[in-house]
């Protein structure tokens, strides 16, 4: 009986429809997901197509003057800040995840704070203070006499800001492995012989390895993209040199071909954070719900844990937001007018917009993906959530090169008088969705993940599919989600300062780009003003972060 | 009512289901049984409508629901579910939980049914109360009657008790049996529990390699199984060894049996297959021997597991061959003891051995 009829020829049993009631091919949720994924992919290919087609003049130029300090500047730097945020984010991690010394529990959480302030606030904070004219070294040489200060404006000072802005990365994902792995492991070791300080480094460590990795590969990201710290400093790396090359050499070639080797060096770090991210697992898995036995620690132990942790907190935290605090207070009165109503409400405008677009592409991406998990959507979501990758000034060139093509084609074929497509915010609010996109994209790919397969059919069973379902079913159990990727997405666009800076229409000046007017005039009173303000919005999704990860262990 | 004919599905190359085909009649429960990976969730899945079928065909109603490129969407079957983990909507009421699929209905209608199935299922005083706030026995509930709310014509039942303790297990298993009596819904159920298929349903169908081996009710498969999967995964039991004598007669080490040989050694001239003497195996159930001190079989005590109300003996007989019996709990003997037997056997399942 089952003999002929197992391989059937599709086509010859195929019944014909019978009225409407049939389902037909649903459309492929992939056609929505596609063009999303464009808006990342499209720069990336444009830029990597000039790679191809060097302009010699240009390569020659750039290679001669140009590459070796940039080249030089950033390896110092990838290096200086790899071995700095390690150093703090291991070391504090595992303090406060293994150890007990006077305020651990406060450091714990407090130690993450500094991820509300932008790189380049807690930057001309430290160099308006050890500036000449700034306080502390006004303070010291008025009081003590003392001239000499360690000098800020240089290659170390840079590091140590950026290792100050970006070591909670490391700590945070260090401090998860510590706390993932529970006190098995180390009670083993110990129970085979070893002692508990050196079961760190032969147990430990080494388990926790996956997770620094990523969270190192995530600091050095964000070195290699940022742009407000090395500006402050006048430390030229490639974005420096976009930028220049761009809005000072009107050289968008040679812009091109900056972003292009800078999309290079990008990529390598982005390559090794996925390969950390996916053996991230088994540092996890072992999971135990059972609080560590914490290593006590004793007199000057204690001291040195509680000084250190207290120093990086000081130096990153406490003193950059007291300063700021006190430099607004002082020139709140003379400088708050309002032109600061247009800056907090463009920038008010741009984040919630770019907040709401992002959020809603992230819930296209992840749905379609849910309904259609095909390999062909698995690799449309990783492009399209690829750009967290990509440099602000990367992106802001890459986008505007195709745009200025078609705004060229577009006055061609209508004869328009001139370009409508090139510094609009539709631009604008494209370059940030290809950069945030992942940070929408996280929360509502793990909200929708939790909704279990059988609720979906439950729904079907009940006659209830379609955008219905999604009204009735999937949007309210994703709102928690969603207003998380709604909170992240906002604050990281208000932050943002290269996109706005070289894509913004004419006179759209926000508190990010007020902050970087002022101190490359080295007004650090004025900058703290609107900086103040940014630094307010981005301790909201700390708050949730620092909610999220603490209350499962503390 | 529900009825399957040739239904076979495949991922890929590998079979899932080959050729099922059996139905239930109006007001019948039904079961699929065996083993994980026999493919009864996957025979579910097709009846519900969430997967395509490959080749066969499905009738609701004398209506065809589902063949090779002709497929009712899930939504528009009318087939209830409840799913092994109850898929309760989190973010709505136990009351708006059994509303959801009553949106045709006018409010007042609507409400009306909503308490009628709670009344049913017994959950009124619940109806303002969110799933994590219920019990798992209250929230199973919940989905029973969520999913007969709209008055299915057919309930499919996926390991409905699976994520409930053993006793509230047995409970609530009756319990839901005789609400779908009263309601007179056809189901079927899916498990792997054969306690739970013997309790709920009328006939059930032993699963095994995507392939019914048995549609029979629970009494037949106990008492007479098809073969030997379903020997063996139904109930306990050991095979011994036994010559055919006759088609009435065959002779075991413990005796010869009397009854009728089924299966394909038995005909009316002894043996089809080979005449008289073909060597068979015999299934022996626990319940088939009994413990009797006058007996002149003796068998040796090996192991021995306490049950509370009786004893199950693992018995080594004189040829080193095994059996199984329960004997009432009064009767403590210790291992290596010698004990009398005596075999009480109504029917005689044998199958060919194996050469």
């Amino acid at each position: 009986m089952p003999g002929p009829e197992m391989n059937p020829v599709p086509t010859s049993i195929r019944a014909p429809f019978t009225g409407a009631r049939f389902i037909s091919l649903p459309a492929s949720p992939w056609l929505a997901t596609f063009p999303i994924a464009l808006i990342t992919a499209i720069p990336v290919v444009v830029l990597l197509g000039h790679l191809l087609h060097p302009d010699q003049a240009i390569w020659h130029h750039l290679w001669q003057f140009v590459l070796p300090e940039l080249l030089a500047n950033t390896a110092w730097l990838v290096l200086g800040v790899g071995l700095g945020v390690s150093l703090l984010g291991v070391s504090l991690a595992w303090l406060t995840a293994a150890c007990d010394y006077p305020g651990r529990r406060f450091f714990a959480w407090a130690l993450l704070l500094p991820l509300a302030l932008p790189a380049y606030v807690t930057a001309f904070v430290w160099l308006g203070l050890l500036d000449f004219t700034g306080p502390l070294a006004t303070w010291l040489r008025e009081t003590w006499g003392i001239h000499w200060l360690p000098p800020i404006r240089s290659r170390g000072g840079v590091i140590l800001v950026m290792v100050l802005a970006l070591y909670p990365y490391v700590y945070l994902t260090a401090r998860a492995a510590f706390q993932g792995m529970g006190p098995r492991l180390t009670e083993a070791a110990q129970s085979l012989g070893v002692p508990r300080w050196r079961a760190f480094f032969r147990v430990a460590l080494p388990m926790a390895r996956p997770g620094i990795t990523a969270g190192l590969m995530l600091a050095l990201m964000e070195t290699l993209a940022d742009f407000g710290t090395v500006s402050v400093f006048n430390y030229n790396t490639f974005t420096t040199a976009i930028y220049k090359a761009w809005f000072s050499m009107f050289s968008l070639p040679a812009a091109a071909q900056l972003a292009a080797i800078l999309i290079f060096f990008v990529f390598v770090v982005a390559v090794l954070e996925n390969l950390a991210r996916s053996r991230r697992s088994y540092a996890l898995s072992t999971r135990s719900s059972q609080m560590p036995a914490r290593i006590a620690l004793k007199s000057w132990g204690a001291w040195g844990a509680f000084a250190w942790s207290a120093a990086v907190f000081g130096l990153a935290f406490l003193v950059p937001v007291v300063q700021i605090a006190d430099w607004a207070a002082g020139v709140y009165q003379q400088d708050f007018d309002a032109r600061y109503l247009g800056f907090a409400w463009r920038s008010l405008l741009l984040s919630g917009l770019g907040a709401l677009l992002v959020a809603g592409l992230a819930l296209v991406l992840a749905y379609a993906q849910r309904l259609r998990p095909t390999p062909a959507m698995q690799f449309t979501a990783r492009i399209a959530s690829l750009g967290y990758a990509l440099p602000g000034t990367v992106l802001a060139v890459g986008i505007f090169i195709p745009v200025a093509w078609l705004d060229n084609q577009l006055i061609d074929l209508f004869g328009l008088e001139r370009q409508v497509l090139a510094g609009t915010l539709l631009i604008m609010l494209l370059a940030y969705c290809a950069r945030f996109l992942a940070v929408g994209f996280g929360p509502v790919e793990s909200g929708l993940s939790r909704i279990t397969r059988s609720v979906d059919e439950a729904a079907q069973s009940l006659g209830v599919v379609g955008v219905r379902r999604l009204a009735r079913i999937h949007l309210p159990m994703l709102r928690a989600s969603l207003l998380t990727a709604l909170a992240l997405a906002f604050v990281d666009i208000m932050k943002e300062l290269p996109i706005t800076l070289m894509t913004r229409p004419f006179g759209w000046d926000t508190l990010a780009v007020r902050v970087f007017e002022m101190t490359s005039e080295g007004e650090w009173e004025r900058a703290a003003l609107p900086a103040a303000v940014i630094v307010l919005v981005g301790l909201l999704p700390t708050y949730w972060l620092i909610k999220h990860t603490e209350h499962a262990h503390t | 009512m529900l009825t399957l004919e040739h239904v076979a599905q495949s991922y890929g190359a590998k079979p899932v289901l080959k050729d099922i085909s059996f139905s239930l009649r109006a007001g019948q429960i039904g079961c699929l049984l065996g083993p994980s990976g026999c493919g009864k969730t996957t025979a579910l899945r097709l009846i519900a409508g969430f997967e395509r079928i490959k080749s066969g065909a499905i009738y609701l109603d004398n209506e065809v629901i589902a063949r090779p490129g002709a497929c009712l969407p899930a939504e528009k079957r009318r087939v209830g579910l409840v799913f092994q983990d109850y898929a309760l909507f989190p973010h709505l009421t136990v009351a708006a939980n059994v509303g959801f699929g009553l949106g045709h209905l006018a409010a007042a209608d609507r409400n009306n049914r909503i308490e009628e199935m709670l009344d049913l299922v017994g959950l009124t005083h619940e109806a303002g109360a969110y799933p994590h706030q219920l019990s798992g026995g209250q929230q199973q509930r919940v989905a029973l009657a969520r999913a007969l709310a709209p008055r299915p014509r057919l309930l499919l039942l996926d390991e409905p008790f699976s994520n409930l303790d053993v006793e509230l297990r047995e409970k609530l298993s009756l319990e839901v049996r005789d609400i779908l009596k009263h309601e007179a819904i056809t189901a079927l159920l899916v498990t792997h529990d054969q306690h739970e298929a013997f309790a709920m349903a009328d006939v059930v169908g032993v699963m095994n390699e995507g392939q019914i081996q048995q549609w029979a009710p629970p009494y037949t498969l106990y008492h007479e199984p098809a073969n030997r999967f379903v020997a063996d995964f139904i109930g306990q039991g050991v095979f011994l060894p036994g010559e055919v004598l006759s088609d009435k007669q065959v002779a075991i080490e413990l005796g010869v049996l009397d009854g009728r040989i089924p299966g394909d050694c038995a005909s009316s001239g002894g043996c089809a297959v080979c005449g008289k003497g073909c060597k068979v195996d015999v299934l022996i159930r626990p319940d088939d021997i009994l413990h009797d001190d006058a007996s002149p079989m003796q068998a040796e005590v090996e192991r021995k597991a306490f049950r509370g109300a009786e004893f199950l003996y693992t018995l080594r007989l004189p040829s080193g061959h095994r059996v199984l019996t329960l004997v009432p709990s009064h009767h403590n003997h210790a291992i290596g003891e010698k004990i009398g037997i005596r075999l009480d056997i109504d029917h005689v399942v044998a199958f060919r051995s194996a050469e």
